[in-house]
This record gives structure tokens, C-alpha cells and sequence, in this order.
């Protein structure tokens, strides 16, 4: 008698790669896991009623889509000139523009800084001629975010507009558009799956920025104390303030990824099967 | 009006070194394999690429001259181009695609919509003037994309293999639809082709362009009767008839009958190669379902090949060796039976 198993015959799966992988999935559970497990759920209503929470749960909101924000309007140019423009020294300055990703945010922090700061190279200049400081105040944490974020969008809108037939961009002129019509009109249509992917990955990496904040921004609540550096800081004074910020930004980035789950995935797998 | 061209463009490995001038309302065909320069002709035209040297003027009006250092960007000139695979914009439906050209000059939303639904009208894609490119047929692709160059009435019109992305099947509906929307447009039209059935179709010229070079230019019949090299005569050496088919029967304007095979029936074109065409001295038994009786006129020897004119109720171009002219003693003047397969002819509904 033949046993059906519901699907086709397959070959066996190779033991040790799935018993790795199992661990790896585990790593990635258990500190939920653990989290939940401490959570003191009574306590959930007094916390979030705290100011302290809501300003710094308030100044992450803020600060990181400005930090989005301003990694678009920048990081989109940018991308189009690395992607399409042939100059001397083009992968310098990749290499340059891309430096945060893999710098440790704290050493990104000390030389914004260097060159930010009061003292700083230009920063002086700042506070000379505009009496504009960066360190310590509001726009100091959006330096710092979109420091770190940017090169996000970038390498992910680069890669889209490489891919781009720029055949595209002739049709348009042909038709009287100007290079920068047929960008907005053409361009930026095309890579809009990349674009919302890149600016996604920026607003991530922007909202649990830690170290270059903390280095030049500092923690002072309500200006420049964002979520993770409440959370650190409410880790060594009240470990039950840290699990429930903790749970926030948990909960916030969750429901982001699942939000845009469709929107985002669906688009750019359209997008790469064109 | 006319478009005036002698566009010099050096690619280090290619270089393009060539001179057409084209009337308004009329059809130029630059016909040549791939790889010969018709593409990037086409790209000096429209300004999506710059002469290194020579000039390009439309009405008098230089466009790209290098030695003056003028060089108009192609948004501002008044060319109009049709892409191989059309370049529809993706993210737009038809009425968008078409108003493209007018949003980019600044027209107003409202009016550049209405202006779209109307050319969509007048091309018969009233129907599907939300689709989205991904959703047309080739044809219909290409009437948008015809639409689209035409809405902004350029004086010049620009078609870069217009039919090479389609499949066998829908070439001749959509050549013929072609030749409809083309006749409407009075500014002059460049078609770049590598199929002379095109060329036939659609052009009042042809030039032949070979290695960045125009190999010779001309009426088609002109160039068609006497191909002055191997190349020409290769590229564009088909006996064209045009014809009304009932049955397996192609009739002529004068009277003249041609057997075929598969062919459609009503007004149809006949395309027989002269290498397909053999001369006899006498009618004899064969295969073949054709022979007439012609007379022998021009002897051009191309090589080891000849190309002989055949005068007669079916005027013809036939090819053959010289070895063969010197059996049978051809010379202008005599009388001969020409002869060939049926299934040696392909058709084309006009």
C-alpha cells in the first residue's frame, strides 16, 4: 500500500543544516521570549502615562522621520549621480558616502563631533556667523540619525537606478521633457519600490541610532534622549521602564515591517520581475 | 520644410559618416543590417546623441552643428521619435503616456488629458485609454507610442524599427495600420529598417547605409532596378507586385496572374526574390506554377552574378549567373520565358 504524505516525494533535508538553522531562528526568538517573560504588565498603563516616556517616545517619532526625510531629498541625488554620472574619483566617493554603514556609530559620533561641534572645523563657523550649534540640541540627533541612515537609501536607490533602461529618460526628452522633468516624471516612478525599500532601512536605522547620538548629541531628556537612549539609561535606574520602552520600539518596528510587508516586498519583487 | 542631415559621429570602433535629406511629407527609409549605424543616426537626429561633426538642420534651423558650437537639446526640438520596443512609460496608462509631451511643455493637466483622448481616438484605442502599457498588444503599444511622438506636432517624426518588435503574425496588420497613421502626418518621417518589406511599405526613398556609410539613395524603384553594389542589391533585391488575391490567384493592375500559396484574400503585396526567378528560352515542362513571357532588358553584372531586367506584362528583376547568361546567349532585346515556384512568393495584405 501506498502511504501519500500529502506532497510529492522530496529528497531528505541535510540534518545539520537544519539543526543550525533551528538555533539561529531560537537566537532570534528567545530574547522576545525573554523580554515578554519580564514584562510587568501591570505596571504597562503607569509607564506609558509617564512624560519622560512620551518625550522620549515623541522626540524618536520626530527626529527620525526628519532624518528619513532629509536622506531622501539628499540620498536620491546622490544615488542618481553615483549611479549615472561618470567622474575621477567616483568610487572614492562611494566609498566615502557609504563609510557609516559599517563604522562603529560612536567613532561616527566623535568625528561629527570634531567637525560639528563648537569647536569643531566648521562648526565654529556655525556658531560664529549663525549662532547655530548642532551638539546637544534637537538638530544634533538628526545629524547624527541621517549620518548613519542615509547611505541606506542610497545604496538601495543606486542599485535600482543601475538597473534602470535609461532609454527611458531619452524617451522623455524626446517628448520635451527637461533632464529634471523626466527625473521627477520618469525616474522616480520607476525606482519608487527601491526608494520606499531604502527609505524604510534609513528610518530603522535612524530610530534605534545609540552611539553617534549619545557622542554628539548627548541625553538630555526631551531634546536629545531618544527611545534607546531612555531605554539604556532606564536599564541601570528602573529595569522596568527599559523592558516596557523596549516593548514600544518592539511594537512600533513591527508593525512598520508587517504595514509595509505587501507594499513594500510585493513592489520590489514586481519590480525585479519586469 | 526639410530635414537636412550630414551627421559625422565617431565611436572609436564605428564610425558614422552620413548625409540624407528628407522633405516634409515625405517617408525616407534607411535601410541596412544591424550594427550599420541607422540607430545612432536616428539618436544624432532626435539630439539624444551630439555630431562630432557635420550639421543637422531642420527648415534652415541648425540643430546640432559642432564647428558653430550649436547644439539644441533634444527637448527643444521639434522631433518626434517612435522607439523600437515603444518605451511606454510603466507606471502610466495609455491617456498619460500620450500627454506626456504636453505635460512636459507646461499644458495644463485638464486640457493635456483631453488632447490624449482624442489622439487615442483618432488611433482607436478609445477602448483602452486606462491600460496600462504591460497590457497592449505590440500593435496597440505602437499606436500609443505613435500617438505619444505626434500629440506635440513635431515637423520631423523619427521611427526606429517600427515593426521589428512584433511577431510574424501581427508585422502585417500593424504595418498596414502603420501606413495609415503615417499618411496623416505632413512633417518628414525617417524609418529605420532592416526588413526592405518596410521600406516598400512605407517609404517614398530608401537609403541603403552600410558600415556608417549611405551605399546609395534613391526612389525604391530606382535603387530597386538597378542596386549599384552586391550589398544593395542583397539588402533590397526583392520584386515587389502588388495585386488583388482571390483563391490562390494574385491579379495585377494589368491583368497579369500570379500563382501563390497561402495568401489572404483581397489587396496583397507579392514579394518574389530574383534569385528565386529562372529564364528560359522556352516555355517547357515544370514545377513551377509561373512562367511568362518577358523581354530581356538592362544586363548588370554584379560579380559573378547578373541581374537582368525583364520587360513585359510582369516587369521583374531576376538573378542569375554569369555562367548561365553565357549558355543561353541573353542580350537585350530577345524574348524569354521567366518562370517561378509559388511557393517561392510571399504575400502581404496591403
Amino acid at each position: 500500500m501506498i502511504v501519500r504524505r500529502g506532497r510529492t516525494q522530496q529528497t531528505p533535508l541535510p540534518v545539520p543544516a537544519v539543526i543550525l538553522a533551528v538555533v539561529a531562528i531560537l537566537f532570534f526568538a528567545l530574547p522576545f521570549a525573554g523580554l515578554l517573560w519580564r514584562t510587568p504588565w501591570g505596571s504597562l498603563v503607569d509607564v506609558l502615562g509617564q512624560r519622560s516616556v512620551h518625550q522620549a517616545l515623541w522626540l524618536s517619532v520626530r527626529t527620525s522621520l526628519m532624518a528619513t526625510a532629509i536622506s531622501v531629498v539628499f540620498g536620491v541625488p546622490l544615488a542618481w549621480l553615483l549611479a549615472t554620472v561618470t567622474f575621477p574619483g567616483r568610487g572614492f566617493v562611494r566609498a566615502l558616502c557609504l563609510l557609516s554603514v559599517v563604522l562603529p556609530p560612536v567613532v561616527g559620533g566623535v568625528a561629527l563631533f570634531f567637525s560639528f561641534g563648537r569647536r569643531g572645523l566648521f562648526g565654529q563657523f556655525l556658531d560664529q556667523w549663525f549662532g547655530f550649534r548642532l551638539p546637544f540640541t534637537t538638530w544634533g540627533v538628526v545629524v547624527a540619525q541621517t549620518f548613519v541612515a542615509m547611505p541606506f537609501l542610497v545604496i538601495t536607490v543606486e542599485a535600482a537606478l543601475r538597473q534602470l533602461d535609461p532609454r527611458f529618460g531619452d524617451a522623455a526628452r524626446t517628448l520635451g521633457a527637461s533632464r529634471w522633468y523626466a527625473f521627477r516624471r520618469v525616474t522616480v516612478p520607476a525606482i519608487r519600490p527601491a526608494l520606499v525599500a531604502g527609505a524604510v532601512l534609513a528610518w530603522a536605522r535612524a530610530l534605534g541610532e545609540f552611539g553617534a547620538t549619545i557622542t554628539f548629541a548627548g541625553n538630555f531628556p526631551g531634546t536629545t534622549q531618544t527611545m534607546p537612549l531612555a531605554t539604556y539609561l532606564a536599564l541601570e535606574t528602573n529595569p522596568t521602564e527599559a523592558l516596557i520602552l523596549s516593548l514600544i520600539m518592539i511594537v512600533v518596528s513591527f508593525a512598520v515591517l508587517v504595514g509595509l510587508r505587501d507594499r513594500w516586498f510585493g513592489a520590489a519583487r514586481q519590480a525585479l520581475q519586469q | 520644410m526639410s530635414l537636412d542631415v550630414h551627421a559625422q559621429i565617431d565611436r572609436g570602433n564605428f564610425e558614422l559618416d552620413v548625409s540624407l535629406d528628407v522633405a516634409a511629407g515625405e517617408v525616407l527609409a534607411v535601410l541596412g543590417p544591424n550594427g550599420s549605424g541607422k540607430s545612432t543616426l536616428l539618436r544624432a537626429i532626435a539630439g539624444l546623441l551630439a555630431l562630432d561633426g557635420g550639421r543637422i538642420a531642420l527648415d534652415g534651423e541648425l540643430l546640432d552643428d559642432p564647428t558653430a558650437n550649436i547644439f539644441v537639446q533634444p527637448e527643444q526640438r521639434s522631433v518626434g521619435m517612435v522607439f523600437q520596443d515603444y518605451l511606454l512609460f510603466p507606471h502610466l496608462d495609455a491617456v498619460e503616456n500620450v500627454a506626456f509631451g504636453l505635460r512636459a511643455r507646461g499644458t495644463s493637466k485638464a486640457v493635456a488629458r483631453a488632447g490624449a483622448e482624442e489622439w487615442l481616438e483618432r488611433f482607436g484605442l478609445r477602448e483602452l485609454r486606462s491600460s496600462r502599457p504591460g497590457e497592449l498588444s505590440g500593435g496597440q503599444a505602437q499606436r500609443v507610442a505613435l500617438a505619444r511622438a505626434l500629440i506635440s506636432e513635431p515637423r520631423v517624426l523619427l521611427l526606429d524599427e517600427p515593426l521589428a518588435a512584433l511577431d510574424a503574425g501581427a508585422r502585417t496588420d500593424v504595418r498596414r495600420d502603420l501606413r495609415r497613421y503615417l499618411a496623416n502626418f505632413g512633417g518628414a518621417r525617417v524609418l529605420v529598417t532592416h526588413d526592405p518589406i518596410d521600406a516598400y511599405a512605407l517609404a517614398d526613398r530608401v537609403a541603403v547605409v552600410e558600415h556608417g556609410r549611405v551605399v546609395q539613395v534613391g526612389t525604391l524603384a530606382a535603387v530597386t532596378a538597378h542596386p549599384r553594389s552586391r550589398f544593395v542589391a542583397d539588402m533590397l533585391g526583392v520584386n515587389l507586385v502588388s495585386g488583388i488575391v482571390t483563391g490562390q490567384v494574385l491579379e495585377t493592375a494589368d491583368g497579369a496572374h500570379i500563382v501563390v500559396t497561402d495568401a489572404q484574400p483581397g489587396p496583397s503585396f507579392a514579394a518574389i526574390r530574383p534569385q528565386a526567378i529562372t529564364i528560359a528560352r522556352d516555355p517547357s515542362s515544370s514545377s513551377a506554377r509561373n512562367s511568362w513571357p518577358c523581354v530581356v532588358g538592362d544586363i548588370d553584372r554584379l560579380g559573378e552574378r547578373v541581374r537582368v531586367t525583364l520587360h513585359g506584362q510582369l516587369p521583374m528583376i531576376a538573378e542569375v549567373t554569369v555562367g548561365a547568361v553565357e549558355l543561353l546567349g541573353l542580350r537585350q532585346g530577345e524574348s524569354v520565358v521567366a518562370s517561378v515556384k509559388a511557393t517561392d512568393i510571399r504575400t502581404y495584405p496591403v
